[in-house]
């Protein structure tokens, strides 16, 4: 049994309430599905619903497939309640479980077959049905694929804003600065080169290129976002202290109004006319890069240095720690990857204006942090797709969204003060294991006799 | 000579409303090293209140044809709506930052910042998008003073968030409550033992600052009369600014940034421009060097060269607080 189920089955068994025990008994049956397992049943279960989800959805009632497990429809007309229910368990709930529970011998073997080869092998193809089933899910509408990539980018900021507010234990406020950075840097690299629009006249080069040259529009996006970065880095840690929080603030503010005044990239109109490169499939694979490289990044010795420089400062210098250098490496390297993510956002929505770079981003970014977990790879991951999901299904309640959402937040934080899944390593190989051994299924079969 | 007490006045009213502002968040700052994202919000829900306040005693002064004078009104508004809002606040410190105490100081922050979404949001659901405009209490009267015209409205807002200054100064320096506030400040963890309350302390800080947010709000209100629930956001990150600047905990300091905070804001944007025809600043149309439009950029510009000269601010000490993680 792998140690995230082992940890979780203890806390549950351990809480005297009923529900607990509930909770224990209805997972007890899963507790030895593979990753790979829920994976097949996803895709067994985004399969069905590109067959028979229209006419499943018809026969309930719906005029179509319920673009978000059914809450935009529930909330807009309460009577489909039950209809959007049985939707969501004939849909996914039970061929998911189904699915995972069958197959969760074959999985299990299938598992261990895949990490007796060299680990990419496995991760390649886990990550080939993780995309698989995020496509066929994403490919029944335009506004799924939409909603899919804006979480995929949200996912990457929040992992890249938890490398300094998590793992360096600052507070940075800049991040909306850095994805404009970013988001500009980007838009202007692609739309000089490669598109014939008003505000930058005809391409320099043949346009057929452009699709290939699109990571460097990225990182150059990035690399204007570090650039910034060291604007902020250079005064604030000179000293330890809250004053991140506020150099960063005014940095997000000074790029604002910069690219207001900015008459060539259309000032506070904004710049349209993006090329539409960023679709899933980009995305998907620049999410999966920053995944990686952020992982590997805090588990390196570099990352362990900055846990240590968050902890105890004057202790990680005595210990030859570099703490200015690491300090710095470590936000230049967040805010690079949020500018690759504001350069992917800009060519998502193909229309950026600074004011979309203002608080209101910066309060969104901060709660996807904080909601998922601090100092955790998985937690920003479970924070950016439940904050942009819940987001988008609370749509129809108009205002009110914004009164559920924070309360939430309140909520959680009141509770686990650092977040979900907080101060938790991100171990890819754990995840890929079965969950149980060939040896221990014969052991436990014996003791079920 | 006129042109410059001219923009003297005017960054003494601005100046006002980010003292005044900032003195919440720099005590909050300073007593319990926790930053209040909700403050600039707080300073909204304090117009709201005011606003309701002075309607009221307007209507009840109609009906029992009370002939009250419109700056007692204005008085009795200010008081009632500062009681009130200190409840505000006080209900903000229950809810959002007393469960987080031993939590990090971040995730305290982040409960501020979404308090203040609700208490936008919740404005906005109550009373609808459409935006009121607060009763004129004071008819204008502009004085001619060599050239320099001064409206009687910019005089109240100043002199009022000077007295307000004052008293809070007072308050702190002289009252036992001020003393157990400044020695919560200067020891978090030995203060409980001396049989002094956290949580009152607490309730007593974020009480004050609501007030003074809530004085500010009216103040505001009475020099430009519309009221919207999005009025307090960037005005509170601008004291909030002002408040850092001024260093840590320190009133004075924090006052001083704010009137700093005006006088930057209104002098970026008319400085002459000494080069009307050369290239560089013969894109900006003549006769100052920076249009208004970059007002934010080289206020902010400015405040992180000094933040930069002066990591501590103006007046703060060297510290090193830590995120509690």
């Amino acid at each position: 049994m792998g140690v995230r189920t082992g940890v979780r089955s203890g806390e549950l068994s351990t809480g005297r309430n009923r529900l607990g025990q509930l909770l224990n008994r209805i997972w007890a049956p899963f507790s030895q599905v593979p990753l790979l397992g829920w994976l097949l049943g996803a895709l067994i279960a985004v399969a069905l619903e590109q067959l028979l989800g229209t006419y499943l959805a018809r026969i309930l009632g719906m005029i179509k497939i319920p673009a978000l497990f059914g809450f935009a429809i529930v909330l807009k007309d309460l009577a489909l309640i039950p209809s959007a229910i049985l939707y969501v368990l004939l849909i996914y709930v039970l061929p998911v479980a189904v699915i995972a529970r069958l197959s969760a011998s074959l999985a299990n073997r299938l598992a261990a077959k895949l990490l007796s080869f060299p680990m990419w092998v496995s991760v390649i193809v886990h990550l080939g049905l993780l995309y698989a089933v995020l496509g066929l899910w994403a490919g029944v509408s335009d506004y799924r694929t939409l909603v899919a990539r804006l979480t995929l980018i949200g996912i990457m900021l929040t992992l890249s804003l938890n490398v300094v507010n998590g793992y360096m234990g600052e507070f940075s406020c800049s991040h909306p600065g850095f994805m404009a950075l970013g988001a500009y840097g980007a838009s202007v690299f692609t739309m000089v080169a490669f598109v014939d629009d008003r505000a930058f006249g005809p391409p320099l080069l043949p346009p057929a290129l452009g699709p290939f040259m699109f990571p460097t529009a990225l990182i150059v996006g990035g690399a204007t976002a570090a650039l910034g970065a060291t604007l902020v880095a250079i005064p604030s840690f000179r000293t330890r202290g809250d004053y991140l929080a506020i150099i960063s603030l005014a940095f997000t503010f000074i790029v604002k109004s910069f690219i207001e005044n900015l008459e060539v990239v259309g000032g506070p109109r904004g710049l349209g006319s993006q090329p539409d490169w960023a679709n899933l499939p980009t995305v998907f694979v620049w999410t999966v890069l920053c995944l990686w490289i952020i992982n590997n990044f805090v588990r390196s010795t570099l990352g362990k240095a900055l846990n240590a420089v968050r902890d105890e400062e004057m202790a990680a210098n005595a210990m030859t720690v570099n703490t200015r250098r690491t300090k710095m490496i470590a936000f230049l390297f967040a805010a690079f990857w949020a500018g690759v993510a504001g350069g992917l956002f800009a060519h998502v929505l193909r229309y950026i204006n600074p004011g979309t770079f203002g608080l209101q981003k910066l309060a969104e970014v901060l709660a996807m942090v904080y909601f998922g977990g601090l100092n955790s790879v998985a937690g920003p991951i479970v924070g950016a797709v439940s904050f942009n999901l819940l987001g988008e299904a609370l749509r129809p309640l108009e205002v009110y969204k914004w009164i559920i959402i924070p309360l939430l937040l309140i909520v959680v934080m009141i509770f686990r003060p650092t977040g979900l899944i907080a101060f938790r390593e991100f171990d890819v190989k754990n995840l890929l294991e079965p969950k149980q051994k060939p040896e221990e299924e014969v052991e436990h079969v014996a003791a079920a006799r | 000579m006129t042109f410059f007490f001219q923009n003297v006045v005017n960054a003494l009213q601005w100046g006002s409303f980010y003292a005044l502002i900032a003195l919440g968040y720099s005590m909050v700052y300073g007593v319990l090293l926790l930053f209040n994202f909700a403050h600039g919000d707080i300073f909204m829900v304090g117009a709201y209140i005011g606003f309701f306040v002075v309607s009221g005693l307007l209507a009840v002064a109609s009906m029992s044809s009370l002939l009250l004078p419109n700056w007692l009104l204005l008085v009795l508004g200010i008081i009632f709506a500062m009681f009130l809002t200190s409840f505000v606040g006080m209900l903000v410190e229950r809810v959002g930052y007393r469960p987080l105490r031993a939590a990090p100081r971040a995730s305290a922050a982040i409960t501020g910042l979404m308090i203040g979404i609700i208490l936008e949001t919740g404005n906005l659901a109550l009373l609808g998008a459409r935006r009121v405009s607060f009763p004129s209490l004071i008819a204008t009267t502009t004085y001619n003073i060599g050239g320099v015209s001064i409206t009687n409205k910019k005089i109240t807002i100043v002199l009022v968030s000077l007295l307000l200054m004052l008293v809070l100064h007072q308050f702190v320096q002289r009252t036992k409550w001020g003393m157990a506030m400044r020695a919560t400040a200067f020891d978090f963890s030995v203060v409980p033992l001396m049989g002094v309350s956290i949580n009152t302390i607490a309730a007593l800080t974020f009480g004050l600052g609501s007030a003074l947010a809530a004085a500010a709000g009216i103040l505001f209100s009475v020099a430009y009369p519309v009221l919207d629930p999005y009025m307090g956001i960037t005005i509170g990150w601008k004291a909030f600014v002002a408040a850092i600047l001024g260093g840590r905990g320190s009133i004075l300091g924090a006052a001083l940034a704010g009137f700093l905070m005006g006088f930057i804001e209104i002098f970026v944007v008319v400085i002459p421009n000494p080069f009307p025809t050369m290239f560089p600043f013969s894109l900006f149309p003549a006769p100052y060097l920076f249009p208004s439009t970059l007002r934010d950029l080289v206020a902010f510009s400015i405040i992180l060269l000094i933040l930069t000269f002066k990591p501590h601010g103006l007046f703060g000490e060297a510290h090193t607080a830590r995120l509690r993680l």
